[in-house]
Formats: C-alpha cells, structure tokens, sequence
C-alpha cells in the first residue's frame, strides 16, 4: 500500500517500527508525482540524484542511533522553486533563470538536508513570487488537487498542490504576501508563515526582502510545526534573521484553548468573503469558543490599506531586488550591439508581465520626486498597521479570521491584477507586521477547501501553532484529503 | 613641469572634494572574501555574496564600520547613534546586483572638519559626511576607448571592497588649497592605517565639484563635477584648467552647464562626459536586507580613546618638547612610522637634535637607497642609538660613525664591538696628539703663517692634515684647541 497522503509523523512512525524504508517511501512520492504531475504540473524539476542520496542518509541515521535522527530524517519533502540547491535548476518561476544552477544551497534547505530530509523535487510557483494564483509560472499553471481546473493559490502553489496530492508530506514555501497561507487554504492543507526573520532568507531568491518568509506545508499542524522547527533558527549569513533562541512549536501543542482570548477582527469579516467561506470560519470560531476560548470582536481599521501599502514597498523592494537579472553573469541573456539593447531585450525576453509591471510600479515608487509620496508614505502606514496589531493584542492573545477571501477559482477566471491582488487582502497585513499566521482547514464551501487563519504576536509562533492544533484536535477536516490522492 | 600658478580670474572660486578611500580591512565589505583584489587572478576573489547571486544576502563587516569611525572622529565629525544602509541603483556590469549598499540620509558620521595651511594661512574646511560602501568591478575594454570597444571584460575582485566616501564641504577657494587640502587628508588617512594613499592605482579617488561666482555673491553658481584626476598634480591642474574655463566662459557673457568632466592628462583638459539631463535617478531607499546599526557609545569612545596623535599636533609637540624647528618638526611627523622612530631613538637616550639631524640625514638617504625604513633595517633604532651614544661619548668621531652606519645599515652587528675589533676608537690622548700636531705644524709652514697672519680657513686645511694622519680617528675639537694653542703660543 503506497504511504501517499500519510502524514508526516505517521511516516516516521512506520520508519522506526521498520514497516517501511526511506527508499520506498521515496519511491511511492516518485510513484505519485508520475502519476499525477502530467495533470498538476506541481513539480519543476526533480533532484533525483540528491534525494537517492539523502534516502541513503536517512537510512544510515535510522540505523545507528547515536546519528540523533529527527522527525523528518527519510521523510520526503518538496522546495519551493525560489530556494538554492547546490548543482540543482533553481528558476524561480522565470524564463531568465532558465537553466540557471546555483553553485551552493540556502540556509533553511541546508538544514533539511541535515537532518536527513529527502528532497523530491523543486516546485512550480508564480514568477518570482509574485502571484496569488501559480498562473504567473513560465512554465505553466498549476492544477489544484480538488479540482485540476481550478488555481492551487499561489505564488507557493506547487508546493501546495504537491502536499495536497500526496505527492510529499512536507512541502516548503516562500510568503511574501500571503504566498503560503493562500494557497494553504485553497488546498486543503496546513501553510505556517513565521515570524518575520525566524528562518534564514540565505539562499532564498528575494521578492521583497522585508517580508519575505520561508514558511512548510503539511497536512497537520504537528507536522508543520516540527517541519518550521527542522529550519528555523538564527543564521549569520542573513543579518535579518533573529537571534533569540526558537521556542519550542511543539511545547504547547496540547496546552488546548482553555482560557485564550481569541480576537475576531471586524475588518477581516467583511463583504468582500464568500458567504461559504464565512459560514465556515464563523462554525469555525463557534468550536474554539466551544472549546474554552474567550472570543471577542476587535478592530484594526487600517486593514484596507494593507493592500495599498504593499503594493508600493513590495514592488520597490522587487524592483531593486530584480535588477541583477541583466543577462551579464547567470541566466538568460538576449545579446545585442550595445549594452543597453542586451539589458532591454534580456529583461524584455525573460521576465513575465507580472513582473514587469511590479518593477515598473516599484520604479515608479522610488523615484525621485515620488519617493515621498509613495514609498516613504507607505512605510509610515505600515508602521501604522504593526502597531495597530500590537494594540490588539494587548487585549487577545491571538486572532481567528479567514486565510482567503474565496474558494480556488477555476483557472483563468481573473483576468484583472486588482482583482487578482484582493485574494491577498487578509494575509498581507501579517506579513506587513511580520507576524507568525497560519492557514488550516476549516471545511468545504462547494466542495472546495476553507482555510481558518490564526495569527499571534511577533515571535509568538508556538502560540499559533497552539490553537491551530486545539482546532484541529476537535475537528476532522485535516483528515480529508482530495479523491485523487488514493488511485 | 612645475603646476601651473594660480590665475586670479576675478572671480571668486568654489571647491569641494569628494574622497573615496578604500579601507584597509582585511575581507570585504558584506562577505568573508579577501579585499586583497590587485594580485589576486581575474574573478577569483568572489563568492555568491559579492557576485550578487540570486538569494545571497549581505553581512556588515565589524572592522569596516570601525575604520570609517576612527577616520570620522579624525575628522572631527559627530558619530550619530543610529545610521542605517540603503542602496543606490543602476545598472552597470561592474555592479552585479544592480545596486551599491551605500548609505543616503543617515551617515555613520557628519559635520566635520579639517584644518591646514595654505601659503602660511591657517583654512578650514568643512567635512559634510564621512559614510561607508562597496566597491564596484573593474570593466577592462577590448580596444583602448570604451566607445569603440566590441566587448568587454568585468573582473570582479574588487567588487565589495569597502569603501570610504569623504563629502568636503564647498569651503575651498582655490586650486591650492583643493591640493593640500588632499594632501592634508591622504596624510590623516595613512597615519590611522585605514587607507594605502595611493592615487595612481585608485584606493584614494577624489572628484571635485567647482564652480565660480562674482566675488561678493552668496549664491553659489553652476557647478562641474571633475574626475579621473590620479594624482596631487593631476587635481591642481585639472581644477586650474576647470576655474579659467569657466571664467571664460562666463567673462564671454555665456552660461555654465552643470555636468561631469573627466581630467584628460594628456590633452591636459577636462572633457565633459555626462550632462545633468543624463544623470541617473538612483532611487536610494533603505536596504531591507541589513538591519539599522546602532553604535554604543562605548564602541565609539574606545575608538576615539585608539586613535594615534595625528601629525599636525605631534609636530606642535615635536617642536615644543624637542626643541626642533617647524620644518623639521613636520618633516619627522609626515609618516608615522618615522615619527615613531624618531621618539625611540629619543627615548633610547640619543639627544634630540642628534636624532633629527642622523634621521633626515644620513638615515634617510640609505633608507632610500636600500628601500628599507631604519625599525626594518638589521642595524634597527638600537643599533643605530647604541652607535651615535659611541659618538656622544667620544668614543668615535662623526665621520667614523657614518661608516659605520653605512656599512651596518642593512647587515646589522654591535658597534661598540666593532670599534673595538677594527681599532676605530677615537683619539683622543692629549699626549699622543700633541705629537702629531707638532708634525704637522712641522711640515706646513705656510698654512701656520697664513693662519698666524689672520687667515682662519688656514686652520681647516691643518685639522683635515691631523685627521689624515689618524686615519680620521682623531677627535677634532680636540685638535683644533691644540692646534691653536701652538700656533699662537
């Protein structure tokens, strides 16, 4: 029987009762990845000879004790496409890193190794990140598991489409925006984002610096909290990342919800969710109340202005963070005569609309003369939306809101950036504030996936993990997972 | 070719210089690569880091930051407690990342200053800022100028080496001053070991802003920015030529454009490379990748608290404490390792005058002449105050230790042994010389008579005769009393 669809812990469980082998567990990953990827088109690239490697690894921890395996040792996971691999296609989504291969390997994925994880594969997901839908890959769109014709979310839509096929049982993402929440919830898995700078940013292609977070994908809250714990931690090579010791994720896993005040911000309730989505977060509520927590309205008014703040200081980070793709060391290049000509023609040819137009908004932003307008103006609101959660959370230890707005929609459907930018609506400001948020599910609203969204205070993140597991330990829907997983 | 001397155009002249110093540190400025960049071969001293690889991230480097403070507080500048990088972008090939982590509104210091004189008048400019960066490559064209060459070559060794932006206030008012203004400044930055001073290779650039006014009026008037000047010389004659073309210029009644123009030396002009209308918008923001620096006062003062006396008050002291005259005094505190020379001979008990005198003297010429300063030579400051404390002594003459010196300069050895060894001690035997005197008053009855009928240059041709005669060993104050004393006896 193939181990696709099993949780994590279940898969380390079977690993030390040695009813199964690293090797055969990377085996059915690679089983359910051909059988299933020519219709999800999760997957990028395969690293296979590395994953044989680890296996191997894997197998040698396991077997002499003395090798400390943890958790994840022999568990096979999947990266997102915007982490380093040494020797291994790192794209990012891109035409201009087509065939681009990093000679060394990021921080957080260095780490996995270690601990003797089994890279599968690198996954698909929107062009440097940039995205809420997948549909901006230059390699095509992802398919969502409980309905290939519809968007996985995005822009870590492979990696959530990989957990939610049962492909792997660990996928990580990047979210900048909410690209790890979004696509959660749109897939019927679990998606953590941690406190801003809790893990390294070493090695990750950079959307936008101040928010970027490498964040795992798992189909239950223990798993994606001993997935975060397996990379979190201070890293010298990003002066960004924290240096107070990580908390242990799973320490409070049992603690329950006895007691908590859980905040519901008013702003996040309103016209713009799905009358399914909001049925279900609000049954959702009802349970955590049900279950001893204290739960009360709070508001956070500046939350409209989130999408407006982000979408000047992301794409000004964007813009600078892009311009070393000019053609002139790695990647794509467009020669022409001049040097001019081969930049434009190299960012013309190897970058995709959606990142054309954030650069340009981004370029736009800093310019001289507007720069004050927009970019120092947006840093003052964002300063404005930070202390606003600190406000909140003097008087809730957490709050509970939906992670999307929507349901996945069926692919092609928007057309419209704006649009397209509101399905980030509810997950921007936590990266903003950069705050821990988790997405899990919560339930079907058309037979699609509903993702409950708990965020906490900065380095709160075994808090989030806390009512996460509270929720999920008095309700099924982490079990359910979508038809195709099972043949 | 002497510089050109100062034309009084009329006009009153605006200068202000822009230093760029590379830091002497020993890795680079945001990663663990050596900055040792000239010897090492093309691209090898790079890492994902300084290449601007996807997903690398910068690191400040500690003993950067240092340096740029021990240089701010030389400078008399505020140290604020909070600064913070940002980047400056554009596109080139010398700059893989498409941006310089440069700092913009929160420099690690400002409101400075540097005092010195020009032609004996004391002038003092201000320094706006003193702020750290990043170096970028080197481009090398395949053809000599860059506007015919068909492809280039970028090394990027030295991409990421810190780098030191000094802001001069536009407080100059002449191409004098602007030089030793430079000269003043190279010579701080040496003295506190943060930079090499060497402009011909360009770990010291400067670029000056200049610009002319009618005398009297407060507004300042369109300025140029001239570069690509690789020496003292080059910026005295690149701003001379810069201030008589813009005089005239505007005595012709035109207006100035405000551009950048490169210094060409060989056509002895500066050439405009780039107008206002086509400078770039850098769109400076702050860097996300790299936290807000906060500097402890501590970290600040215990810099301050290291930092050697610079040479201007240690010549004030050199000439008050050892008695030496202006010129020496600055001569002997140009370069800190001589100055520091010269206290240990002191200190190791040769008088002061003594010391100046050898050290200017003979010392400098065979240090030249070796390439090999005295504290590095075999014979060292020990050897050299254990052979002038023979001269002080009487144990050799002047002329003895000069070979001596010349003779151990670079092998070394003890001097007192080898005055004993070779029989070189002076003579200094009233009785012995006596004779040798009576010889030569003797064999020279002219020289006598000369000297007797009123000619005292007669004497030196008889001491030089006594000195022979002891192989120059004799002690010649000696001589010279008893030669008198016999000659008017």
């Amino acid at each position: 029987m193939s181990s696709a669809g099993l949780t994590a812990a279940a898969m380390a469980a079977a690993l030390r009762r040695g009813e199964v082998t690293p090797q055969e567990l990377l085996a059915d990953a690679r089983a359910q990845v051909s059988r299933l990827d020519s219709s999800l088109n999760a997957f990028l690239a395969l690293t296979d000879d590395l994953a044989d490697r680890q296996a191997e690894r894997a197998t040698e921890m396991l077997r002499d004790d003395r090798l400390g395996a943890g958790p994840l040792c022999g568990i096979p996971v999947a990266l997102k496409d915007v982490l380093c691999v040494e020797g291994y296609p790192t794209t990012a989504g891109s035409r201009i890193l087509e065939n681009f291969r990093p000679p060394y390997t990021a921080t957080a994925v260095q780490r996995l190794i270690d601990a003797g994880a089994v890279p599968v594969g690198k996954t698909n997901c929107d062009e440097f990140a940039m995205g809420s839908s997948t549909e901006n890959s230059a390699y095509g769109t992802v398919g969502n598991p409980w309905d290939v014709e519809r968007v996985p979310g995005g822009s870590s839509g492979g990696s959530a489409a990989a957990v939610g096929a049962g492909m792997v049982p660990i996928s990580y993402g990047t979210d900048t925006g909410g690209s790890i929440r979004q696509p959660a919830s749109l897939c019927g898995v679990v998606g953590f984002k941690p406190t801003y700078g809790r893990v390294s940013r070493y090695g990750l292609i950079a959307f936008a610096s101040s928010l970027d977070q490498v964040g795992p994908f798992a189909h239950s809250v223990e798993d994606a909290a001993v997935a975060y714990a397996v990379v979190a931690g201070n890293d010298p090579r990003d002066s960004t990342s924290v240096i107070d010791a990580v908390e242990d994720p799973l320490s409070a896993l049992r603690d329950g919800v006895r007691g908590m005040r859980l905040g519901v911000p008013r702003e996040y309730m309103g016209d713009g969710l799905e009358a399914g989505v909001r049925e279900r977060v609000t049954e959702a509520i009802r349970v955590l109340e049900e279950l001893g927590a204290t739960v009360e309205e709070v508001s956070l008014p500046s939350t409209e202005l989130g999408l407006s703040t982000y979408y000047i200081i992301a794409p000004a980070e964007c813009s600078s963070n892009l311009a070393r793709y000019d053609g002139v060391r790695f990647g794509m290049r467009v020669e022409r005569p001049s040097l001019t000509e081969t930049y434009l023609r190299t960012r013309d040819q190897g970058f995709g609309n959606e990142v054309k137009r954030r650069v340009m908004l981004g370029t736009y932003a800093l310019s001289s003369g507007y720069y004050d307008a927009y970019y120092r103006r947006a840093q003052k609101v964002r300063t404005v939306i930070a202390r606003e959660f600190d406000a909140v959370f003097e008087t809730v230890d957490a709050l509970v809101c939906p992670t999307s707005p929507k349901v996945a929609f069926t692919t092609g459907a928007i057309q419209d950036p704006v649009e397209m930018y509101l399905n980030d609506a509810l997950t921007i400001p936590v990266n903003l504030a950069g705050l821990p948020g988790i997405s899990l599910p919560c339930g079907f609203s058309d037979e699609l996936p509903v993702g409950l969204q708990v965020i906490a205070p900065r380095l709160q993140d075994a808090r989030v993990f806390r009512v996460a597991a509270a929720y999920e330990a008095a309700t099924e829907w982490h079990r359910h997972r979508a038809p195709l997983v099972a043949a | 070719m002497t510089a050109p001397a100062t034309v009084d155009t009329g006009y009153e002249v605006v200068i202000g210089l822009e230093v760029h110093a590379q830091l002497l540190t020993r890795s680079k400025m945001f990663c663990s690569c050596s900055a040792a960049y000239t010897t090492a071969p093309p691209n090898s001293n790079t890492c994902p880091v300084c290449l601007g690889l996807p997903g690398a991230l910068p690191v400040i480097n500690r003993q950067a930051v240092e340096m740029t403070v021990r240089t701010a507080l030389a400078l008399n500048c505020e140290i604020p407690p909070f600064t913070k990088f940002d980047r400056k972008n554009y596109f080139y090939p010398d700059l893989p990342k498409g941006y310089q982590i440069s700092q913009y509104d929160l420099p690690l210091s400002q409101d400075g200053h540097l005092e010195f004189d020009v032609d004996g008048v004391r002038t003092r400019c201000g320094v706006t800022r003193v702020h750290l960066e990043e170096d970028t490559g080197t481009m090398h064209h395949a053809g000599d100028v860059l506007q015919e060459a068909t492809s280039s070559l970028v090394d990027l060794n030295r991409c990421g080496v810190p780098l030191m932006e000094i802001v001069g206030e536009p407080d100059l008012r002449s191409a004098d001053a602007a030089r030793e203004y430079l000269v003043r400044l190279r010579q701080i930055l040496v003295y506190i070991g943060v930079n090499d001073g060497n402009l011909e290779e360009g770990s010291l650039r400067c670029d000056a802003n200049v610009s002319l006014r009618v005398r009297g009026a407060t507004e300042l008037g369109t300025k140029v920015e001239v570069k690509n000047m690789n020496s003292f010389r080059a910026v005295h004659h690149a701003i001379t030529f810069e201030i008589e073309r813009q005089a005239r210029v505007l005595d012709d009644g035109g207006a100035l454009v405000q551009e950048t123009r490169g210094w060409v030396e060989a056509r002895g002009a500066t050439v405009s490379q780039r107008s206002k209308e086509m400078a770039h918008d850098y769109r400076y923001f702050p860097e996300p990748d790299l936290p807000p620096l906060q500097l402890g006062r501590d970290l600040v003062e215990s810099i301050r608290a290291a930092i050697p006396e610079l040479p201007e008050a240690r010549a004030a002291r050199f000439s008050s404490q050892y008695g030496l005259s202006a010129y020496d005094a600055a001569v002997l505190t140009g370069v800190r390792a001589e100055a520091d020379t010269y206290e240990a001979l002191v200190d190791a008990g040769v008088s002061a005058k003594v010391a100046a005198n050898w050290q200017m003297g003979d010392v400098a010429a065979l240090a030249n002449e070796h390439h090999v300063a005295l504290a590095d030579s075999g014979l060292g400051v020990g050897g050299l105050a254990a052979l002038l404390a023979l001269v002080e002594s009487g144990a050799i003459n002047g002329s003895t230790a000069k070979e001596l010196l010349s003779e151990l300069y670079i092998v070394g050895g003890d001097p007192a042994a080898l005055v004993t060894e070779r029989g070189l001690g002076q003579v200094g035997d009233a009785a012995q010389l006596a004779a040798v005197v009576a010889e030569v008053i003797e064999a020279n009855p002219k020289a006598c008579a000369d000297f007797r009928g009123g000619r005292e240059a007669a004497l030196q041709s008889l001491v030089g005769q006594v000195m022979k005669a002891t192989r120059g060993r004799a002690d010649a104050r000696m001589v010279t009393t008893l030669l008198r004393e016999r000659l008017s006896g």
